[in-house]
């Protein structure tokens, strides 16, 4: 963990990163001569020999595998589309969907209707068209509750490692929590005030080091106001 | 919309809550800033929280409207640049914001806030044109009191130009001493209805949901100088009464600001 | 600084009186801020002397109308325009033959910087709002529209930095400014990308030997080296851990 901290470093496009071919570019980072050179804003970290970036913003980028929440915004004949706020529309196709649906006698809008929010996996992305599953267990509509946004580059840290963060405010707050890559954020029950808060503080801290101790701080706060 | 998001608003809306934990009645976070832009003849920058809108007057030169030869005349535009929000299109002003300029335009035309004869150079041939100009830097909602406030601001910190008699020419570079003569300040204040709740100053996320809106400008004498009803619902009088009693009095709060 | 001095040892430097009192050499007062547009995925502001712009980028998004998008790669909108107000006297709002020149200048000036075929089939929109103007107004607007692509995460090779430069008399003059364009022999805008020493942008009204355009280019370029650095500091303070 020391390690990686330090070398974290905030590096922008077109910076020199390593001049050196004991390196490899690995994600967001480019070869040019003997120099591997950032393509983005973010933070560099190095693996091995392997050199990267992790942004810090952009538009969500689909990957297959990612949990997303969206919006169904059409219904077609074998599917709907579905905006999860990325590049391009999602498509929903009936064969991702559980169970066996007999498009003659089931309306497709009394399964998933147009303004509907849904937990869903991308199962596939090839060019511009990203395909989405209601298959994967965790997968759902919802039908309560509520939703917010945040930069989907600070997904990762909103999680944490291997779901550390997000448990820590799981069991804080009481609140169900799921959490789409694309940063929409749905959350019922508990202190639904307290969780938008800590996700706020960690979007707008996310790049800064001792952000787990500050958020445990925000926690203990909290109670010992309660408590008085 | 999604269907979540507005039963959640409704639902809260429903209780007397708002989504950032303001009460019915109050206005976001209000930054007003006098006179950013030098070649302007005034201007100001509004921010209502996350929504940012600037304002600059320009003072011309033309002939007045026949109707009324020794008046100035007072032109009111507003752009929704695709700057400040991703569904604004490129373009030539649609309706929303030709109506934004309307209802900014009204409050200040009618609240006599300018005094337009003080502004006629030469009966029938020659008065002062001024030019108010609208433009969103970003959209978080209520746009309407925002701009309302901007102009009336840039109005108030408004100073004309040196206009040359001999040459006929305006000369810009410079400003002459003389303010715009501005008696009254409007100010515009917005409510949004969610169910049967009233919103002062709704944010993005509530206009989304809301059913209808009304927009209350009032003078300095508390009198009601323009109203503009929005949206697909409808208002009993009482509420209309209600609506006009809360814009009197946080028209007077705002106005101090000015 | 001191070697930009020496490279204009032919400048009759001491007759030069500059508004400010500017060395021939000195780009007026230099603001970038990073990250001013909430909506948008990108933005940034930028203040040389009086003149100031905000750019926004949204995108990568889906290109509407469809036909239009490419196969390979994005396709990069940049839109210039101008606030009526921004100018002495007013300007009409809308676009003008003017404005859409610079549009299609400023969006060419930026697309080398761009890893345009990272995002097949879709946008970037870039958007110039010139809200106050005092000579400049396009270097201004790409040195905004690059730190707004960087600051909306989109893949770059570097980060853009243009300024203007001409001659006055007998010396390279950085920057020109209101009445010193008239006094100019000519008028040469540049926008660079530092990290590669390659022109992306090169504009030039007037009449002038090869010699004094390629010395001219040259303090643009030096001119742009000190931009770039203001551009990154912006970014670093928006994003600094």
């Amino acid at each position: 963990m020391k390690e990686k901290q330090e070398s974290r470093k905030l590096v922008l496009p077109g910076d020199e990163l390593i001049n050196s071919m004991d390196y490899l570019p690995g994600k967001n980072c480019f070869r040019e001569g003997n120099s591997i050179f950032s393509k983005k804003l973010g933070l560099m970290q190095t693996t091995g020999r392997v050199i990267m970036v992790i942004p810090l913003s952009g538009v969500y980028m689909p990957k297959t595998g990612d949990m997303v929440i969206g919006e169904v915004t059409d219904i077609q004949s074998s599917g709907w589309v579905v905006d999860i706020k990325s590049v391009h529309d999602a498509y929903l196709p009936i064969s991702g969907v559980r169970g066996f649906i007999d498009t003659s006698k089931t309306e497709l809008s009394k399964i998933y209707d147009i303004g509907d929010t849904i937990y869903a996996k991308i199962s596939m992305v090839s060019g511009d068209s990203i395909h989405l599953s209601m298959q994967d267990v965790r997968s759902k509509k919802f039908t309560t509750g509520r939703l917010i946004r945040i930069s989907s580059a600070k997904v990762p840290r909103l999680i944490g490692k291997e779901g550390s963060m997000i448990r820590l405010v799981k069991d804080n707050t009481g609140c169900r929590i799921s959490v789409g890559q694309n940063g929409i954020v749905w959350l019922e029950g508990g202190n639904e005030e307290k969780a938008i808060e800590v996700f706020k503080t960690i979007e707008e801290e996310a790049q800064k080091d001792g952000l787990t101790d500050k958020i445990s701080k925000m926690f203990k706060g909290g109670k010992n106001e309660k408590t008085k | 919309m999604n269907k979540i998001q507005r039963q959640y608003l409704a639902n809260l809306a429903s209780k007397n809550v708002r989504i950032d934990k303001r009460k019915t009645e109050d206005f976001r976070k209000i930054e007003i800033e006098k006179n950013p832009i030098e070649n302007a003849e005034g201007s100001a920058r509004v921010r209502l929280g996350k929504t940012d809108v600037l304002v600059g007057v320009k003072m011309g030169i033309g002939e007045p409207f026949s109707d009324r030869p020794n008046e100035g005349v007072l032109m009111t535009g507003a752009e929704f640049s695709p700057l400040a929000h991703p569904d604004f299109e490129k373009g030539p002003p649609r309706e929303d914001a030709i109506e934004l300029a309307r209802v900014v335009d009204r409050g200040i035309r009618e609240s006599g806030a300018i005094d337009m004869k003080k502004l006629c150079i030469k009966k029938d041939e020659k008065v002062w044109m001024v030019f108010v100009d609208i433009q969103i830097i970003n959209h978080d909602g209520n746009m309407i009191d925002a701009a309302a406030l901007a102009a009336i601001t840039a109005l108030c910190n408004t100073k004309l130009p040196v206009y040359n008699k001999k040459t006929d020419m305006i000369e810009y570079g410079k400003k002459s001493a003389t303010k715009l003569p501005v008696s009254y300040k409007p100010v515009a204040v917005t409510f949004a209805k969610i169910g049967d709740t009233f919103l002062v100053d709704p944010n993005i996320e509530e206009e989304d949901v809301m059913g209808a809106r009304l927009t209350v400008t009032t003078k300095d004498n508390g009198n009601i100088c323009a109203l503009q009803k929005g949206g697909s619902e409808a208002f009993s009088i009482d509420e209309i009464k209600t609506m006009l009693d809360v814009s009197i009095k946080k028209g007077k709060e705002i106005r101090k600001m000015i | 600084m001191a070697s930009l001095t020496k490279s204009l040892k032919c400048s009759k430097e001491a007759k030069m009186k500059r508004p400010n009192n500017r060395k021939p050499t000195e780009f007026r007062p230099l603001t970038v801020v990073a990250g001013v547009v909430p909506n948008a995925d990108g933005s940034a502001m930028v203040k040389l002397g009086k003149t100031t712009a905000i750019a926004s980028v949204y995108g990568p998004r889906s290109v509407y109308p469809k036909w239009k998008r490419k196969a390979d790669r994005a396709i990069v909108n940049c839109t210039y325009s101008m606030v009526p107000f921004s100018t002495d006297e007013r300007c009409r709002p809308g676009p003008s033959r003017r404005s859409t020149e610079i549009s299609k200048v400023i969006g060419d000036a930026l697309l080398p910087s761009i890893f345009v075929e990272e995002y097949p089939k879709t946008m970037i929109d870039i958007y110039i709002v010139v809200i106050q103007a005092h000579s400049g107004t396009r270097t201004v607007g790409i040195n905004a529209a690059s730190v707004a692509l960087a600051d909306a995460g989109i893949s770059m090779r570097d980060i853009v930095s243009s300024v203007a430069a001409g001659k006055i008399d007998n010396t390279y003059v950085l920057d020109l400014e209101g009445k010193e364009e008239d006094a100019s022999k000519c008028d040469i805008p540049i926008a660079y990308m530092p990290r590669k020493k390659k022109i992306t942008l090169l504009q030039m009204d007037g009449d002038l030997s090869a010699k004094d355009v390629i010395e001219i280019i040259n303090l643009a370029r030096k001119g742009c080296e000190q931009i770039h650095e203001k551009q990154k500091e912006a970014l670093i303070k928006r994003w600094g851990i």
